[in-house]
């Protein structure tokens, strides 16, 4: 690591305690005044966080790639966890990464949540099957890195990921996003719907699905935001898309089934609500069911996800390298292979280092694409935790 | 240990069998997978999130949409137990009476066997593939011009759901009351033939009776085994319905909702409604048996 970057870091580092301790302190301080300690973390966690932050494995001497490589290789083994292969073209990046070094991957649970792996982390703490990497929603990652769970690791190209889409301290950083798209199966539908509106004219009955419950799975919520900001809500009001799918239940378009990679492909959810570089894959993947992938014209909400390397990995140099493969440019165009728009994505198309084939087959947004923030977010579920089963469920 | 009697003088006394011995690993086994894991959830149920006692998680159980949870958890619980247990027994009874072909039998259970364990994810999709909105046999019957779902059926509600618990349900009842009717002597009802009892006679007083206890109890089993089902209710509904089981997932699992002293809370409560039923049971049973004393 370069001194002027060291001190970037450091001062980034500071900036972003400053911010938290302020806010913490008041919260804290609100907290014991009610006699609870929500946010104070337990002696353990506390106690591993500073661990991490005294001796980050590998900041404070420079380590060149090859030396990463070699001490990489010694391990021999790579753990992952819920990365499924056909999500962001993951299948093609594991199998990149083993061929490039020939360090093979365990791929655990690969249909996991966030949750499962920020518990995965917790729960194998010191066994070998544990997840080295995790790839997980930000407010878990903002969850995790707090909790003292992740390394600190910064990439070489670290500096060039933009300012909000990453943890000045290096606990962890975002590595791709998409928007909510409607996936449509045209050998079911043949009038392909435009905007949420359109979703509710009759001849979509029983056909628009969300891919899981918005309880539990994130990109769920995210369709439930999308359809707040097409209908009057925003990202600090998720209301209106809850109404949404409301109404969309009542006039009987509403299928309450989890959409899947076989119900899409079959046609049981003709429309469905999923990141639009999963929608994209599902074309390629099931030509028979001839996807079209519509970006609505009228919500267009996005999320980005995040990278972070488990605090106590059981091969702690193989996952920085691993970290380092996606954040080259190779990792980064494999992932922009699965149609999602990567961390360096700006800085790639900066140097035209993407081919022109490979970005036309990138979604385009019509409009910049919202996120939300982590307080929206928590806000949103709370919302969602309270109104969904009574408004939707049954 | 201590108080054990040392083997010279076991020797002399009464022997210490040690044939018991045999069942310790069942509970070990017991302990390490269900005593101690449900103290854990009992325990747990009672604490806040900062770990102090409260009874706060037990008390949000009464709230929505926990009330609808436990509600439909009861009623889809109910109906699959007693449809399904008395499909079971109808056809079980049909396939074991005499003049039955013996291979009809053999048959019958081994589907039973092999139906009273599919379940969970793949007996969903099962559904979807044969009964969603375009499913093998709605697209047969929107042939022949009755389109179920136009109709006001759906298979991703609370009848879908019932549908397929009775999958495994009715299968299930078939296994466990086969016995029970083997035990109904064909001379028994030759006995009351010649006294001249009709056969409503001979049900109302001989066969219903003797076969009591047992449906009562296999029909617990199936309450319970629908009860806790899981995978099947989400993969149908994504957790629309409302179930105690989806909701305690969602709490465990889930990427949107983390309180797991709730997700403890909800299975408490299921211990109630599950000890409520074996208390209801016990009484009946007795009463049902009496005759046997």
């Amino acid at each position: 690591m370069e001194d002027y970057q060291e001190q970037e870091y450091e001062f980034l580092r500071r900036l972003e305690e400053d911010k938290i301790d302020r806010g913490k302190l008041l919260k804290r301080g609100l907290a014991a005044g009610a006699g609870l300690s929500i946010f104070s973390l337990s002696d353990v966690a506390l106690a591993t966080r500073q661990r991490v932050l005294q001796e980050p494995p590998l900041l404070g001497r420079s380590v060149s790639v090859a030396e990463l490589i070699a001490e990489a290789k010694k391990e021999g083994r790579l753990n992952v966890i819920a990365l499924p292969r056909n999500w962001a073209n993951y299948g093609e990046v594991l199998d990149t990464f083993t061929r490039k070094y020939k360090i093979p991957i365990t791929s655990d649970n690969p249909d996991g949540s966030s949750a499962q792996e920020n518990q995965a982390v917790r729960s194998l703490k010191g066994d070998p099957r544990a997840p080295d990497v995790l790839d997980v929603g930000p407010s878990f990652a903002i969850d995790g890195a707090n909790e003292g769970l992740y390394a600190k690791h910064f990439t070489r190209n670290f500096k060039k990921v933009p300012r909000v889409m990453k943890d000045g301290r290096g606990f962890w950083v975002a590595d791709y996003y998409g928007a909510i798209s409607f996936g449509v199966n045209t050998a079911v539908v043949s009038n392909v719907p435009r905007s949420f509106q359109d979703l509710l004219k009759p001849e979509y009955k029983n056909k628009v699905a969300l891919n899981g419950s918005p309880l539990t799975s994130g990109s769920a919520v995210a369709g439930v935001f999308a359809a707040a900001l097409a209908n009057g809500g925003s990202l600090n009001d998720i209301g209106p898309g809850i109404d949404f799918f409301a109404k969309l239940k009542d006039v009987g378009n509403f299928i309450p089934i989890a959409a899947n990679p076989q119900t899409i492909a079959s046609g049981q959810t003709a429309i469905t609500f999923d990141w639009d570089y999963l929608n994209l894959a599902y074309v390629k993947e099931f030509p028979s069911a001839r996807i079209r992938v519509i970006a609505p014209s009228d919500g267009l909400y996005a999320a980005y996800y995040c990278q972070a390397i488990n605090a106590t990995a059981p091969h702690p140099w193989a996952a920085r390298l691993w970290q380092e493969f996606l954040y080259s440019d190779q990792g980064q165009l494999l992932w922009i292979k699965g149609y999602s728009h990567t961390a360096l994505y700006d800085d790639l198309a900066k140097r035209k280092a993407i081919p022109k084939a490979l970005l036309n087959t990138l979604p385009k947004y019509s409009k910049a694409p919202k996120f939300a923030s982590r307080a929206q977010l928590t806000a949103a579920r709370a919302k969602i935790a309270t109104d969904w089963p009574k408004r939707v469920g049954s | 240990m201590d108080n054990l009697p040392r083997p010279a003088e076991a020797g002399r006394g009464r022997r210490l069998s040690l044939v018991w011995l045999g069942t310790l690993p069942f509970f070990a086994y017991a302990f390490l997978f269900l005593f101690l894991p449900a103290g854990q959830v009992l325990v747990g149920a009672f604490k806040d999130v900062d770990g102090g006692f409260t009874l706060e998680n037990l008390r949000t159980l009464f709230d929505e949409p926990y009330r609808t949870g436990f509600k439909n958890s009861i009623e889809i619980s109910l109906v699959t137990a007693l449809v399904g247990g008395l499909l079971g027994f109808l056809i079980a009874y049909s396939a074991i009476r005499e003049g039955t072909p013996r291979f009809i039998r053999s048959a019958l259970i081994t589907f039973a066997a092999v139906a009273a364990n599919f379940g969970g994810i793949p007996l969903a999709f099962a559904f979807v593939a044969t009964l969603g909105t375009i499913g093998v046999l709605t697209q047969f019957m929107a042939n022949l011009g009755w389109n179920p779902y136009d109709h006001g059926f759906t298979l991703f509600g609370k009848t879908g759901i019932e549908l397929a618990y009775l999958y495994f349900q009715f299968p299930l009842m078939v296994i466990v009351i086969s016995p029970a009717i083997d035990g109904l002597r064909r001379e028994w009802r030759e006995a009351a033939a010649s006294l001249g009892a009709s056969s409503y006679q001979f049900w109302r007083h001989v066969g219903v009776p003797i076969l009591m206890p047992s449906l009562l109890a296999a029909v617990i089993l199936l309450f319970g085994n629908s009860f806790a089902a899981y995978a099947t209710a989400y993969g149908l509904t994504a957790g629309f319905v409302n179930l105690v089981p989806v909701q305690i997932g969602f709490y465990l699992s889930g990427d949107v909702l983390d309180d797991p002293h709730l997700g403890q809370a909800l299975a408490v409560g299921m211990f109630v409604v599950l000890a409520v039923m074996m208390l209801l049971y016990i009484p009946l049973q007795r009463r049902a048996s009496r005759w046997a004393r």
